[in-house]
Formats: structure tokens, sequence, C-alpha cells
């Protein structure tokens, strides 16, 4: 448990549930609902990205697939999330049912890991990866915004670092358990077909656990009365001028322009390799070391940003990127900066994916709170997805030194121009949560 | 937490039956390899490496489901289903030359540390060296003086699924000439600077000459490139054609074709007749992904996994000039590579 000393909560914004009704619990404990979504995520995470660590394996060796199939099956990874992703958050907002939308995303999930079992072909194995990403694209939004609901707004950076965390011990646990399940094999033989197996029953495990034990949470009409904010108003519809609010344009216009000058770690990762010769072997291993470091650090960074203001953390997490990417590019690194490099990543991504999901979450109405989170979670990741191939054509056409300053010096420029638009100097924590239940009601 | 009694018991039955499943499966899968293992008709071995290695031999990696399983292998070429030798080396990929051999190597773990082993004549290991990336394709020049090695990626971009490709020419003895990736590369007339492009399955002419595969997702093509070690060029020579092998009279180009189909999913595998041009497809009707090898001028082998099994597989011979019928070259084998003296 987490325990913050905090004075009154302000007046709760905009209708959010009672926590009589919903199982929401007092100020200093954290939800039920919140907690039941990382147990989702968690065990969601070990399903996937037990399958993930041996699928390159899986597909090369025991398949058979050769480079351009892999291509390919990159592509449709790619394409089909931001799509989804705007469509799952629109509609968890329109139904007001935002659990059973992104229940559907985890059991489509779960549905094409029992597809692994009997896939063989490339088509098959593609079609297992597309659906997988469908599911993963819709659940995301209303997942988030599920977790704002049942979050007290002066608590939100904390729960989403609590479901971070948790999130990311699967995302750990789960390569843990197929190297342990193969090592366990003779030959390596059916070792794959049992990991499916253990993926499956995760999956599983995860959809029940959001099917039967994480509140469905709505804002209409039932829980609505009583919030004192817009009595009378029942039913409020989501509106696509919702997400023209001049407060979330602000934070999508930051966030894209940090995420256009953001490289992914596997970037640093080989720019650290090419200055100091990290050995590629342990490639995963730095993977991991993030990883562990966002776990660590995902709740304490939310506290932090319940306690100094969101847009504040979300911002300093990319300083804590540019000096990443000064140690990299300044050849820097050795064991010492090679930790560093590590933490500082970690500390960014607890600083900076939680985080902006509490921002977006209160920046638009209730009614619409799924599609903003949708909203701002793709921008950026088009933009890193644009960042990621800008950055490759500078490093094979300028070189790696070039790429690195120039993605720097974009980050310089960024840094000041999202703190400007996020208003970081002057805004406290408690004009963040109130944000949304300033604005008219529609 | 809220939760109703009947839900609560719901949830317990659903992770109680998913556990006990994972973990029933885990037992009947366990125990069944380890049945299959130990009834697996061994295949029949010799330890007379030494009088293999003195006739025309094909050394490969074993796919049979023993003991022997991925091990560096070497069989007769006049008995290829006979008696074979099997080394100590544990590979995913082999080539081997009369100078010498090469063993790509994957040791699994939490960080799977891939690498590549240099063989000398006897095929006893001589040197080792990291690679980055699972191991995909390996080629040795006539002489044996050059080795090529095509490994898949990981971390290049964003999503952790993203692959390249990477794709190395080095000496014998550990001098790395470099990723053919920075060679200037000409296609259809135009250079392909994609930033997603990608090379592999390299085929050596001879010391310098070499064939390879390019392809760009955006442009959507592959190419059959003919490159110059020497002048750091590749030139494509047509497209639709991926991990091409050289004959041993150098007249032809055997590779595995998808036939304009942009979709990746079946391959067939074709001989292009490098003075005509013509293009002859094999008789072989399943889809083939290998870097296939030439036994002769006449036949080429080739890889293929066993239908609805983990990891079995056969080479196959098929006549180069699209007649005949394919059949089962060595069993239990992959990764071919014909020496002969």
């Amino acid at each position: 448990m987490y325990i913050t000393v905090r004075g009154t909560p302000k007046g709760e914004p905009n209708g959010s549930v009672r926590e009589n009704e919903t199982g929401r619990s007092g100020k200093a404990r954290i939800a039920p609902a919140v907690i039941g979504l990382g147990v989702v995520s968690l065990l969601t995470d070990i399903s996937s990205e037990s399958v993930a660590a041996i699928l390159p394996l899986y597909i090369t060796v025991v398949v058979g697939l050769g480079p351009l199939a892999f291509g390919f099956i990159d592509g449709i990874y790619q394409g089909i999330s931001a799509v989804v992703r705007m469509a799952g958050g629109r509609w968890a907002d329109r139904s007001d049912r935002p659990k059973w939308v992104a229940f559907a995303g985890y059991a489509i999930s779960a549905v094409s890991r029992f597809g692994l079992l009997i896939a063989t072909g490339f088509w098959a194995i593609t079609s297992v990866v597309a659906i997988d990403r469908v599911g993963k694209g819709l659940r995301t939004g209303p997942r988030d915004a599920l977790i704002a609901t049942a979050s007290e707004p002066e608590h939100l950076g904390r729960n989403f670092g609590v479901h971070r965390a948790m999130d990311t011990a699967g995302a750990l646990i789960g390569p843990l358990m197929a190297f342990a399940i193969l090592a366990m094999f003779p030959v390596g033989l059916s070792g794959y077909q049992t990991i499916f197996v253990f993926s499956c029953a995760f999956a599983v495990m995860g959809v029940a656990v959001l099917g039967l034990a994480v509140p469905d949470l709505r804002r209409n009409p039932k829980s609505n009365n009583g919030s004192g904010d817009q009595p009378g108003k029942a039913v409020v519809q989501p509106r696509w001028s919702d997400l023209a609010r001049p407060a979330l344009r602000r934070l999508m216009i930051a966030a894209g322009a940090l995420s256009l000058v953001t490289i992914g770690d596997g970037f640093i990762y080989l720019a650290l390799q090419d200055g100091d010769g990290v050995p590629p072997a342990y490639f995963p291993l730095l993977f991991v070391g993030t990883n562990f470091a966002y776990l660590v650090l995902a709740i304490p960074m939310g506290k932090l940003a319940d306690r100094i203001g969101r847009a504040r953390v979300f911002v300093a997490g990319y300083v804590l990127l540019l000096g990443c990417y000064a140690i990299a590019g300044l050849h820097l690194a050795g064991l010492v900066g090679l930790i560093a490099v590590l933490l500082m990543l970690g500390a960014f991504y607890a600083a900076t994916d939680g985080v902006l999901a509490a921002l977006a979450s209160r920046l638009v109405p209730e009614a619409s709170r799924a599609s903003g989170i949708s909203a701002a979670q793709t921008v950026v990741a088009l933009a890193r997805f644009g960042a990621s191939i800008g950055f490759g054509l500078l490093w094979q056409f300028a070189g790696l030194s070039t790429a690195l300053l120039v993605m720097s010096l974009g980050l310089v420029a960024a840094i000041p121009l999202a703190g400007w638009l996020l208003h970081v100097r002057t805004t406290r924590p408690q004009d963040e949560t109130a944000d949304a239940g300033q604005v008219p009601a529609p | 937490m809220t939760i109703t009694r009947p839900k609560l018991i719901a949830l317990i039955v659903i992770c109680v039956l998913a556990v006990a499943g994972a973990a029933a499966y885990f037992g009947y899968a366990r125990s069944s390899a380890e049945e299959q293992i130990s009834s697996a008709p061994a295949v029949a071995q010799t330890s007379d490496l030494a009088a293999l290695l003195a006739q025309d031999h094909v050394v490969f990696r074993s796919a049979a489901l023993d003991d022997t399983y991925s091990k560096l292998s070497v069989v007769s070429l006049a008995d290829p289903g006979g008696q074979r030798a099997v080394l100590d080396a544990t590979c995913e990929r082999v080539y081997a030359t009369q100078a010498g051999g090469v063993c790509l190597t994957a040791d699994r773990g939490i960080v799977t540390a891939y690498g590549i082993t240099e063989l000398d004549a006897n095929l006893s290991p001589t040197a080792s060296t990291q690679l980055a990336g699972s191991p995909s394709r390996a080629r040795m020049s006539p002489d044996g003086s050059l080795i090529s090695t095509t490994t898949f990626v990981t971390g290049h971009a964003y999503s952790d699924t993203s692959f390249s490709t990477d794709t190395v020419i080095r000496r014998t003895g550990g001098d790395v000439i470099g990723s053919i990736e920075g060679f200037d590369t000409t296609v259809d007339g135009h250079p392909l600077t994609e930033v997603d492009r990608n090379f592999w399955g390299v085929t050596f002419v001879d010391d310098d000459t070499f064939y390879a595969t390019a392809a760009s997702n955006t442009i959507g093509k592959t190419w059959l490139v003919k490159g110059s070690i020497s002048g750091r060029t590749m030139t494509s020579v047509r497209t639709d054609a991926e991990c091409p092998s050289i004959a041993p009279d150098g007249t032809r180009v055997a590779y595995k074709t998808r036939h304009g189909n942009p979709a990746p999913g079946h391959w067939n595998i074709a001989v292009l007749d490098l003075a005509t041009g013509r293009e002859t497809v094999l008789a072989e009707t399943r889809s083939v992904d290998d870097q296939v090898e030439w036994l002769d001028d006449s036949t080429v082998l080739y890889a293929l996994a066993r239908d609805g099994s983990e990891g079995q597989s056969d080479v196959w011979r098929v006549p180069a000039d699209g007649s005949g019928t394919p059949a089962v070259f060595i069993p239990n084998a992959t990764s071919p590579a014909v020496v002969r003296h």
C-alpha cells in the first residue's frame, strides 16, 4: 500500500463514479479497479511477452520462414494499431462500457493465442499476429480510461504508475518463463508448443480477472448522481469536438513534438554498442535493464507527478532522454555510463508513459475520456514511428554522431516548447486535476 | 474487492483449470518428447569421420529427433542415407568446402548468444566470434577463403518485432570485410537507398564476384543482385529472386521465387540461365524457404520441414531442368553443403 499524506482532495470533477458503488476506496488506498487492471495486464503481458520472446526463433528455426516474411509481419504490426486504437477509444466512450470494450480487446488477443497452437504456415502466423494487434489496439484506450475513472484525481499519476509497474513485471516474467520452459525440453522439441499453451492459460486468466473481478465503471447515468458537477445532466454523449479542446490539443502537440525527436531504446543501445562495444549478445539484457528500471520507478514517478505536477514530470522525462542521447553520442558509456543510460531510459518511460494517459484523461470531458487518451497515445505512437524512420535515414546518410546530434538539438528545442504549451511553470498539480472540471459542460 | 461470491468462485475455477491444464500439457509434452527421443530409430552412425572426409561427402545439420539433433554431421555422397558421422558442434546453419567449414551457433538462454565458428578441413573448430542476430544463411567461396552470413537482427526500430537482416562477408581467419548493406547498390537502374532495404543469401562465384538478394518493403520488390567485393558494388540482374545459389559450372543461378505475388508465403525454386536469361521453374510444388545447394550441375538440394513437426526436416533433391520429381536425399537433415574432391 502506498500512503500519501495530502490535503483534502479538490471537488470531484465531472461526475466521477462514487466509491461506494464501484469499490473505489479511500484516498490513500489504490482502487481495486486499478489493482484488478494491473493484474489483468500482468497476466496478459506474461502471455504475450513469453510468445514474443521466442517467436523470432520459432518462425525462423521451426517454421523456417525467411527474411522477407519477417518484414511483412512487422508491417502488419505497425499499421493496424493506430487505426484500431482510435476506434477502441471512441467505441468505449459512445457505448459507455469501457470495461467491456477492453474485455473485447483482451478476449480477441486471447483467442489469437489459441490460434498459435494450430498456426503452422506463413498466413496462419500472420493472421494470428494481426488479430493480436487488433485486440491490443482496441483495449488500451478503454483500459486507461477505466484507470482514470477509478482514480481520485490527485492519485492519477500514482495509479497509472501502479498499473504500468504491474504491466512491466509481466513483460519481465514472460520471457523468463518461456526460456525456462524451452530449457526443460531435451532438444527444444515441443517446447514451443508448451509455451503457446502456457501463453493461452495466462491470457485466459487475464480475461477472466477482467470479466469477473474488475468493476464495470460507467459514467452514466446511475453513477453520476450526486457528484455535484453537473446536476440534472444525466446522460452525456462524447463528441468529436471534445478532442479539439485547446488543453488536449496543446498536450497532443507537445507530446507529438517530443515524440518526433524520440528515438527508440533499440537505437540508443545500437549507438552505445557502436561507441563502446557492448557485445550484441547482451542486447536483450539492455531491454531487461531498462524494463527493470521502469518497473521500479513507475510508482515513485507517478507519485512525484501527483505532487509536483504531471506536465512537469512528463517534460522532465524528456530531459532524462536527452541525457541518454548525450551519453550515447559522446561515447561516455563504459559500465557506469551504460547503467546510467538504462536507469535514465527506465525513468524516462516511468515519467512519460503512464503520466501521458493521466494527463490526457483530465483534459477531456469524462464522456470522451477513452477517446482522448487514445488520441494522445496515437499521436505519440505515430510520431515515434516517424522518428525512428527519420533517425534511421539520418544515421544512414549522415552518420550516427550527426543523427544523434540532430535529434538532441530537436529535443532541446521541443522541451521548452512542450513546457510552454503545458504551462509547466505556472500550473500547479491541483489545476491539472481540475482542468476537465473547469471546462463548461457540453 | 467488490466481487460477488459466484464470480469469485468462477474466477478461481477458471484460474485453477487454466494452470492445471497448462501444467498437465507441460507434463504430457515433456514425457512424450522424452519418449520420442528414446524410441527414435537412431540414425546409423559411424565414428570413422576421416574415411567420410576422404571421399566426396555432404556436410549438414542433423534434424534427427535424438541426441544428434542440430549436430554437425557428415555423410558420404555415394550413400547419403547411410551411416553418418556426428560431430560435437551444435549448429543452426552449416556450410563447408574442401578447405574448411563454418558453423553458425545459437546458445539459447535468457540471453541467446549467437556466434560463428570456423572449422578446419577436418571440421574441427578453430575460431569463434559473436554474431549479431539469429542465423539464417551461411555460404563460403569455392576455395573456402570467404564466408558470408545472414542473420536476423532485432532492435533496429520501435516495435520490438521489427526485423532486419544483416549480411556480412568476412575472410576465413577473422578479417571482416563488412556488411554488404554498405555497398553501392543499383536496382532497375536506380540507386537503392531505402531505409528498409535488406540483403540476404550470398552465393560466391569466386573470390570477388557474388550474387545476393536485395529487398525493400517500401518498393515491395526483391532483386537478384550481382556484386563485386573489390568494387563494393551490387547491381540488379532481375526481380523476384531470393537466396541465390550459383551452379558449380557457373552458368546458372538457382533461387526461390514468388512469381510476383507480393506477399511471402509460397516460394518455388527456379533456375536462371545467366547467358540466355531464361528462367526454369523446378518440379518441386511445395513451398521451399531455403538457399538451395547444387548436388552437381544437374541437380539441386534443399531442406523441407516435415508436415506437422517441430524441427524435423529432410534434405530433398530435384532435377535442375524442371523435369522429374523430388525425392528425399538425406533424411533427418538440413543445411546441406556438398564437398567434392
